[in-house]
C-alpha cells in the first residue's frame, strides 16, 4: 500500500517535542504544512496534546530541565506511539554533547523508531522519514 | 482581594504541556502581572564556546538561533577582526550584507505569518510562508543550506557569490517585493487588524530606555538606534539605505516597521549585487595566521535587533571568554510594560509583536488559578481566546456596513 | 574629538576611582574603575550622558572575578567598558536594577553561573538554573593551580 493510500486510510496526528534546540528543525517541521509542501492534504495534523497523536516528533539537544518533561510526555502517550528524532541534535545530541546541561541524546531517553538527520533536515526529509516509518510500522 | 488567575501565553506550534515561560497572573480578564521562568533552551554554548578554535565557533554560534542565523557569526567576525585588526575586502563584505538583508527579510516574513495566526488569520500565516520559501531556496543556491549557511570566517566570507547567480537573485527579489506589496496592502489596509493591533501593547519611549530595548521593537516607539548606520560595519556605509521608525509604538507599529524595513533590505541588496560585479571574482578572505591577545566588542543587527558579542582572547586559538547576548535578551522584558493593564486576548499578539526569538525565549506558559492552584488554560487555548476576539469585532465591522 | 571630551569628563568627575584607561579608537574604550564606584559611574553614563546599557559580561581569572558593562552612546557608535575586578573569595557588588530594568536579568544569570553576589537587586533568585545544575554548583567557574 503506498504512502498516500495510508494516509488516505488512517490520518496520523504528530505531537511535537522541542528540546533544547536552535528551532531551525522546529520552523522545518512547521514548513511542512505550509503550502509548498502541504501534509495536511495527507490528512497529517499537528494536534496540541500527545494524547491524541500517533506519531511524537522530537527535537533538540536534550538539556536536565526537558529530560523530565520528555520522560513524562512519552509516559502520557497512548501506546502504541512511533516517536521520530529529527535533526542532528535530535539524533546524537549533535553540537552540544559536551555541554553541562546535555541530558543524552533522545534515544537514551526514551525508544526511538525513525531517525532523520540533517541540520537542519528539509521538509522533504521529514516527509521522507514519516512515509518510511509509516511504510514499515 | 479579588481572585487572580493565571494565564498562558502558547507559541504557534503545539508544545508540551509544561515549559512554562510566561505566567500571566489576570484578575478576570486583565493581566495584572506576569512572571517569567525558563533554562528549558539552555545549553552551555558560552562555555562550549571556550573549549573550540575560532573556526568552529562560527558552527556553534550558527545555532544558537536558526532564524537569525547568520547574525550571530556576523557579530561573531566583527568582534574577532576588531582583536586582530583585520579589515576584509569590499567583495566579502558586499556578500556579508547580502546574507544579513535575505535573512532579514525572511525573517520579517515569517514574522508577519505567526502574528496573522496569533491574530486568527491562518490564511495570512500561509501566504507569508509560501513566500518565504523562494528566499530560502536562494540561500540554498548560495550556500547549499536553507538555514545554517556557514558562509561567515574570521577575515571574509567562505564562498562567492559568482556572476551567473546574480540575475537569479534580482528576478527572486523582484517577486519578493510584488508579495511585500500584497502583504503590505492585507496588513495595513484592513480595519479589523487596526482594532486588533493600534493601541495594543504600546511601549513608550521611556520603557525602551529603561529595559534597553532595541531593534524594530525601539524603533517602533520612536528611538531610532540601528547597529548598521550607528557603527556601520561590513557594506552598510557603502550603499543608501534609511532607518525605518514608527512613533506609536502599539503593535500595529511595529507591524509598519517591519514590513517597511523588507523593502529597505531588498533595495540594499540590489545595490549590493551591484556592487559585486565591481569587485575581483575570489577576493573573499584574508588568510588570518593568530588572534592575538586582547578584547573585541562586536556587533550586527540582527532581524530582532543588535546582537552584541564580546570575547576576551588569550592569543590561543580559542576564545579565552565568549559573551553572547541577543536582541531578544532585552526586548522580552519588556513584556512587564506591554502586557501588563492588557486583555488576556490582546496578551499574545503584544507577546509576539517583540518578535521573540523562540530559541531565545523557549516555550510559554500555562494557567494556574491563583487560589486553588489547578491549571486552567494551556497554550492553544489562548491563542484560541485572541482569535475568538477578532471574530467579534469582525463581527461589529461587519454590522455597520 | 566626542570621544576624547568624553573621557575628560570622565576623568574630572571620577579622579580618584580611575584604575585604568585603554583607548583602541574612537568608538571602542574600556576604563577600569573601583568597584564601589560602579553605581555613580553607571548613574553619570545612564542619566547624564544618555548612553544606554547593552549587557554585562562576567569572567573569571587569576586576578579574581572580572565584570565589564558594556554601554553604548548610539550617535558615535561608541561601545564604552566599565571593567572592574572583584574579590576572588568574595565577589560582590552593587546591583544597576535599581536604576535602570536592563540589568535585572543578566545580574540573576551572572549569579547563577559565577556566583557573584549582587547586593540590593530586587529579585535574585534563579533564572536559568531551574533543573539544569545543582545548588552551589557554578558552571562558568575555572580551576586555577
Amino acid at each position: 500500500m503506498g504512502f498516500k493510500n495510508f494516509c488516505f486510510k488512517k490520518s496520523l496526528w504528530v505531537f511535537h517535542f522541542g528540546g533544547a534546540s536552535c528551532n531551525n528543525c522546529d520552523i522545518e517541521i512547521l514548513d511542512c504544512l505550509t503550502p509548498r509542501h502541504d501534509l495536511e492534504r495527507f490528512g497529517i495534523l499537528l494536534v496540541g496534546s500527545i494524547r491524541h497523536a500517533d506519531v511524537l516528533l522530537v527535537n533538540g539537544s536534550i538539556n536536565m530541565h526537558d529530560r523530565e518533561r520528555l520522560i513524562e510526555i512519552y509516559n502520557q502517550a497512548p501506546k502504541p506511539i512511533l516517536v521520530v528524532a529529527i535533526g542532528a541534535c535530535g539524533c546524537t545530541g549533535g553540537f552540544f554533547t559536551e555541554s553541562y546541561t546535555f541530558a543524552g541524546p533522545v534515544d537514551k531517553i526514551i525508544p526511538v523508531d525513525v531517525y532523520v538527520p540533517g541540520c537542519p533536515p528539509k521538509p522533504e526529509a521529514i516527509i521522507a522519514g514519516i512515509s518510511k516509518l509509516v511504510m514499515n510500522s | 482581594m479579588s481572585k487572580k488567575t493565571l494565564i498562558p501565553i502558547g507559541p504557534y506550534h503545539p508544545l508540551q504541556e509544561e515549559p512554562e515561560l510566561f505566567k500571566l497572573y489576570c484578575d478576570g480578564e486583565i493581566v495584572k502581572d506576569i512572571k517569567w521562568v525558563t533554562g528549558y533552551n539552555h545549553r552551555g554554548i558560552e562555555k562550549l564556546s571556550e573549549s573550540k578554535t575560532y573556526e568552529q565557533v562560527f558552527f556553534l554560534v550558527e545555532r544558537i538561533c536558526g532564524i537569525c542565523s547568520s547574525s550571530h557569526p556576523f557579530a561573531f567576525a566583527n568582534a574577532v577582526e576588531e582583536i586582530a585588526d583585520i579589515e576584509i575586502t569590499d567583495r566579502a563584505k558586499y556578500i556579508r550584507s547580502i546574507i544579513g538583508e535575505l535573512e532579514r527579510i525572511h525573517s520579517h516574513l515569517l514574522w508577519v505569518g505567526l502574528a496573522g495566526h496569533f491574530l486568527g488569520y491562518n490564511t495570512l500565516f500561509m501566504w507569508a510562508w509560501k513566500y518565504r520559501e523562494p528566499v530560502l531556496d536562494l540561500f540554498e543556491m548560495i550556500s547549499g543550506n536553507r538555514n545554517s549557511y556557514a558562509m561567515f570566517k574570521v577575515g571574509g566570507v567562505r564562498r562567492d557569490i559568482e556572476e551567473t547567480k546574480i540575475p537569479v537573485i534580482k528576478k527572486v527579489l523582484d517577486d519578493v517585493k510584488k508579495k511585500t506589496d500584497l502583504l503590505t496592502g492585507a496588513v495595513m489596509d484592513d480595519p479589523v487588524i487596526h482594532a486588533r493591533t493600534k493601541g495594543v501593547g504600546i511601549l513608550s519611549k521611556q520603557d525602551i530606555i529603561d529595559y534597553g530595548a532595541v531593534g524594530p521593537t525601539a524603533r517602533a516607539s520612536g528611538v531610532a538606534i540601528d547597529v548598521r548606520k550607528d557603527d556601520p560595519y561590513a557594506a552598510y556605509p557603502l550603499v543608501n539605505w534609511k532607518v525605518i521608525t514608527a512613533e506609536a509604538g502599539d503593535v500595529f507599529a511595529k507591524a509598519q516597521v517591519r514590513l517597511l524595513e523588507m523593502y529597505e533590505s531588498i533595495y540594499i541588496i540590489e545595490q549590493c549585487l551591484d556592487g559585486l560585479k565591481k569587485e575581483k571574482t575570489g577576493d573573499i578572505a584574508l588568510k588570518v595566521k593568530e588572534i592575538p591577545e586582547g578584547i573585541g566588542n562586536g556587533r550586527a543587527e540582527a532581524p530582532r535587533g543588535e546582537v552584541f558579542h564580546f570575547v576576551v582572547s588569550d592569543g590561543s586559538n580559542s576564545p579565552a571568554r565568549h559573551k553572547i547576548r541577543a536582541p531578544s535578551y532585552v526586548n522580552i522584558a519588556t513584556f512587564k510594560k506591554s502586557c501588563i493593564g492588557q486583555t488576556i486576548a490582546d496578551a499574545t499578539i503584544s507577546l509576539a509583536a517583540v518578535d521573540p526569538c523562540y530559541c531565545c525565549t523557549e516555550r510559554m506558559a500555562v494557567a494556574y488559578d491563583i487560589s486553588s492552584g489547578e491549571k486552567i488554560m494551556n497554550a492553544s487555548e489562548l491563542i484560541n481566546e485572541s482569535v475568538k476576539k477578532t471574530n467579534d469585532i469582525k463581527r461589529i465591522i461587519k454590522s455597520k456596513l | 574629538m566626542e570621544a576624547e571630551l568624553l573621557i575628560e569628563n570622565f576623568k574630572e568627575k571620577f579622579k580618584s576611582d580611575i584604575l585604568e584607561i585603554a583607548v583602541k579608537n574612537q568608538k571602542r574604550i574600556s576604563i577600569t574603575v573601583k568597584p564601589d564606584s560602579i553605581i555613580n559611574v553607571a548613574a553619570f553614563l545612564y542619566r547624564k550622558e544618555g548612553y544606554r546599557f547593552i549587557i554585562a559580561s562576567a569572567l573569571h581569572t587569576k586576578k579574581g572575578f572580572e565584570i565589564h558593562y558594556h554601554f553604548s552612546k548610539d550617535n558615535l557608535g561608541l561601545v564604552l567598558n566599565i571593567h572592574v575586578i572583584l574579590d576572588m573569595d568574595n565577589p560582590q557588588i552593587e546591583s544597576l536594577s535599581n536604576m535602570f530594568n536592563a540589568s535585572n536579568w543578566i545580574e540573576r544569570e551572572m549569579h547563577e553561573l559565577f556566583g557573584i553576589n549582587f547586593l540590593n537587586h530586587p529579585n535574585q533568585e534563579k533564572l536559568i538554573s531551574e533543573g539544569n545544575w545543582a545548588e552551589g554548583v557554578y558552571p562558568l567557574r575555572k580551576e586555577f593551580k
